[in-house]
């Protein structure tokens, strides 16, 4: 079983968000980066795959050197080897093409991705990526069984579950439920030291095109001052909702 | 200058800051850890979170299982074989790394830390420096995947601090095989769980105490009830008695009356770790303390608006800070030292043991610096908390009770002041550190008059380096003089080590300061590093106004008439600041940065 796992590196979601060259870009300086938390999942899900039913375990992501520490996090942690294509992830259309060319040279089984990421959470990547390739789809993936060359699936949708069948190759994109955050590991002192000699190749990008291009961010507004009204004093709460807040 | 003396003189000795300064190019900052150390950090950071913090108050509740249970995972994470040889089942990873996995081990609980250190500390490490290959083999790598807990028995009901003066006796059996121990150790850390003991017993009248490997399951070893405690609550601490408690004579450890030498160069080891150890619980209390602060609103404002708040979160943030960056200078001076011996050809143990035993000075200072910090730390952090600080519910109230034996345990901090004095002066004495002629050429300068230059203080940090100059000389007349006038008789004046103690560990923890804000603004610009330059200025003026504290009290106590002048007027122009600081607007500053990033905002 040979599974491809796509890592993107985000921000930790205690990073303090600012935007830079008039709100164009995404101000990294100080920023603690760590893998997509939706990829863990899937990452986890993939180790174990590897190791009931034996098999190789490949993360990728799309992006500059500056990443490498998330994917090497990543083979601490128990992937076998690593690829970073070496481009700015410009948009999801343009990552999808960058993964879909790897897959394409490699005959990979399954393609675990996140969700979405929990940066610019596009959530388009994996659906994009299965389209390119026509492989099957399935998102929001909480439960992955694989029996031989047939997978058995859950999908969370609106109030409940899905089961699906569908058969290999494809593309999830995973989210948690893949495996419980008791499950995700701490990657252990000798993984990490092996991560050293892993391979971690760099691949060049491949010709691509990117549909969508960012006009500029904005942040919400910070939140106003709290005002707490006394549990008994029903009366001033109505009246502030009325006359304040204005929305009763 | 010959080849040679430029090869002796290239790094800078243990102790030898007092004498020589040294550039930031050369000192280490935890800035410089790599991307392999620093994920060994998170990965440690990452268990405490999830595995710890959720569960933290049964520490509270005197739960040893669940200290136990954290050891047996941080040995399947591989924390507990740090420092051990590959060879012997560890990772062996360099001193800086084992510093840096300690620091973040240790930020969470006292109980943690303290099973943590002795475990790997004084448990593990007399093996791996002193055993044979038989023991290295049968022990190490037990006690470095966590199968095997250890722990380390010195202190007697009547010997502590007089280590050396332990009642405990070893009798070798008349058959030869076994040694016969009789004896009662107290305040023995991890006793309730360990399946392995250092001992320490004297051979029949030997001078000094022998050191034994003693299994949990050897007849004879009993124990006492678990001690109630003021903080560190699910540290498992008991006597342990032994009563004919036969020992194979195989399990002798290095020689027969080497083993006061083996606890000291533990102590050593231990020092500086439980400086590290204190570092990481420093920077979370400041993180509570800053993140109540902001929330906590009196007079309609948050109190972190209010300058004695900030005043307080300045200072936590800024002796953290110094803290951190004179551990890991000192941490790195060692390792490079195991490195130096071990390219001259010696064992990995003998390098081990004469590269910490070289920077026993620093290990010393650094004990006592770093949790007299912890310490501060955490009664402010109680204090900013107010009401809620005192309150069990809370996270200061552990952390305050915790830090306490910091101060305590590893040599009292009385005993490590003294001791680094002491170990100053016998390397004067030794000519390992020429200590006596600078001390003579500050006499000479004194007779001068003062440069009337306008200084050009244009450069970063060149007034500070003057200044830092001068508080070594401050030292070096005071403890200069003071060795003239009572020779060896000074180990009597305990008062005046203190006093010395405290001007040397000031000048330590300034200089890494400034070096690490003066790298770091090699790196990445002044305009980077405002803040650290803020905290670097501020430390400074802590030091002057210590070390001529210390160093007045000194001087009123062993020097009288015209000498005393002499000296007092020496101290003064040693201490005077030409342009002091705006001390207040600087602690703005820092707290304005602590206050904006909610949390203790250096992360390395």
């Amino acid at each position: 079983m040979k599974v491809l796992v796509c890592i993107s590196h985000v921000p930790d979601t205690t990073s303090k968000i600012n935007f830079t060259s008039d709100n164009k870009e995404f101000d990294k300086n100080g920023v603690q980066f760590v893998i997509n938390p939706y990829d863990e999942f899937g990452l986890t899900r993939a180790i174990w795959i590897k190791e009931k039913q034996g098999g190789t375990v490949t993360v990728l992501n799309v992006g500059k050197a500056e990443t490498e520490p998330t994917l090497r996090k990543a083979l601490a942690i128990g992937a076998d080897d690593a690829i970073r294509i070496d481009a700015e992830p410009t948009d999801a259309f343009y990552v999808a093409q960058q993964i879909a060319a790897v897959v394409k040279e490699n005959n990979y089984d399954l393609v675990i991705a996140g969700r979405e990421s929990i940066d610019y959470n596009g959530g388009q990547v994996p659906g994009m990526l299965a389209a390119l390739l026509k492989w099957p789809f399935v998102n929001g993936c909480m439960g992955l069984e694989l029996d031989g060359n047939k997978a058995s699936l859950i999908r969370e949708i609106d109030g409940g579950k899905e089961k699906l069948s569908a058969s290999l190759p494809l593309v999830i994109g995973g989210q948690k439920g893949l495996v419980e955050e008791k499950d995700l590991r701490i990657p252990n002192m000798r993984g990490i030291m092996s991560a050293r000699t892993k391979p971690l190749n760099v691949k060049d990008a491949t010709n691509g095109d990117h549909r969508t291009s960012v006009g500029n961010y904005e942040k919400p507004a910070p939140k106003s001052a709290v005002k707490m009204i006394d549990a008994d004093n029903i009366e001033e709460l109505v009246n502030l909702l009325h006359s304040e807040a204005k929305v009763i | 200058m010959s080849d040679n003396t430029v090869q002796a003189t290239r790094f800078l000795k243990g102790g030898e800051f007092l004498i020589r300064d040294v550039s930031s190019d050369e000192v280490f900052i935890p800035e410089d850890f790599n991307e392999e150390q620093r994920m060994m950090a998170e990965a440690t950071t990452e268990f405490i979170e999830k595995e710890v913090i959720p569960e933290r108050e049964r520490f509270e509740k005197k739960d040893y299982d669940f200290t136990l249970s954290l050891m047996k995972k941080a040995g399947e994470l591989g924390l507990l074989g740090i420092s051990v040889a590959e060879e012997y089942g560890g990772l062996g990873m360099d001193f800086n790394t084992s510093m840096l996995v300690c620091d973040r081990i240790s930020g969470v609980s006292g109980s943690l830390s303290t099973a943590y250190g002795a475990h790997t500390g004084i448990g593990t490490l007399p093996i791996s420096l002193y055993g044979t290959e038989e023991q290295k083999k049968k022990y190490l790598p037990k006690l470095a995947t966590g199968e095997w807990m250890g722990a380390y028995c010195l202190t007697e009901p009547g010997a502590g601090s007089d280590a050396n003066s332990g009642k405990s006796k070893a009798e070798l059996t008349a058959d030869g095989k076994h040694y016969k121990i009789n004896g009662q150790k107290i305040w023995i850390s991890n006793a309730g769980f360990a399946n392995l003991f250092i001992v320490f017993a004297r051979i029949e009248d030997d001078k000094y105490l022998t050191g034994f490997i003693v299994e949990r399951t050897f007849d004879g070893i009993s124990f006492g009830e678990e001690e109630n405690k003021l903080g560190i609550r699910a540290s498992s601490t008991r006597q342990v008695f032994f009563n004919d408690c036969l020992v194979p004579v195989e399990n002798l450890l290095g020689e027969r009356n080497g083993g006061f030498k083996i606890a000291m160069n533990a102590l050593n080891y231990g020092r500086i770790k439980l400086a590290v150890a204190t570092l990481d619980a420093a920077r979370r209390v400041l993180t509570h303390a800053v993140q109540y602060g902001n929330e906590r609103k009196q007079f309609g404002q948050s109190i972190t608006e209010f300058g004695a708040i900030q005043q307080k979160l300045a200072d936590m943030a800024t002796y953290t800070w110094v803290a951190e960056s004179a551990t890991y200078r000192a941490g790195q001076d060692i390792e490079n030292h195991i490195a130096r011996l071990k390219e001259e050809g010696a064992s990995l143990s003998e390098s081990k043991l004469k590269g910490v035993e070289e920077y026993a000075i620093e290990c010393a200072i650094m004990k006592v610096f770093a949790s007299e910090v912890g310490s501060y730390v955490s009664d402010e952090g109680v204090q900013i908390y107010g009401g809620m600080g005192y309150s069990a519910d809370a996270p200061m109230e552990s952390a305050y009770r915790d830090v306490r034996i910091a101060r305590i345990y590893e040599g009292t901090n009385e005993i490590n002041r003294m001791h680094s004095v002491g170990m100053l002066l016998k390397k004067a004495l030794k000519g390992e550190l020429d200590l006596m002629s600078p001390a003579m050429k500050i006499g000479g300068e004194l007779m001068e008059i003062p440069s009337f230059d306008t200084p050009d203080y244009s450069e970063l940090f060149s007034e500070e380096k003057e200044i830092l100059g001068k508080l070594k000389k401050s030292i070096l007349m005071v403890a200069g003089k003071a060795v003239e006038k009572y020779a060896m008789q000074i180990e009597e004046e305990q008062e005046l080590l203190m006093a010395a103690a405290n001007m040397i560990i000031e000048v330590y923890a300034a200089e890494s300061a400034l070096l690490r804000a003066e790298k770091l603004s090699k790196q990445r610009g002044e305009e980077k590093t405002q803040t650290e330059i803020d905290m670097t200025r501020l430390f400074l003026y802590r030091a002057v106004e210590n070390v001529g504290r210390a160093g007045r009290e000194a001087i009123y106590s062993f020097a009288e008439g015209d000498e005393q002048r002499m000296l007092l007027m020496g101290l003064k122009r040693f201490t005077k600041l030409q342009n002091p600081i705006n001390v207040t607007e600087t602690r703005r500053r820092i707290a304005k940065r602590v206050v904006e990033a909610n949390r203790y905002p250096f992360t390395i």
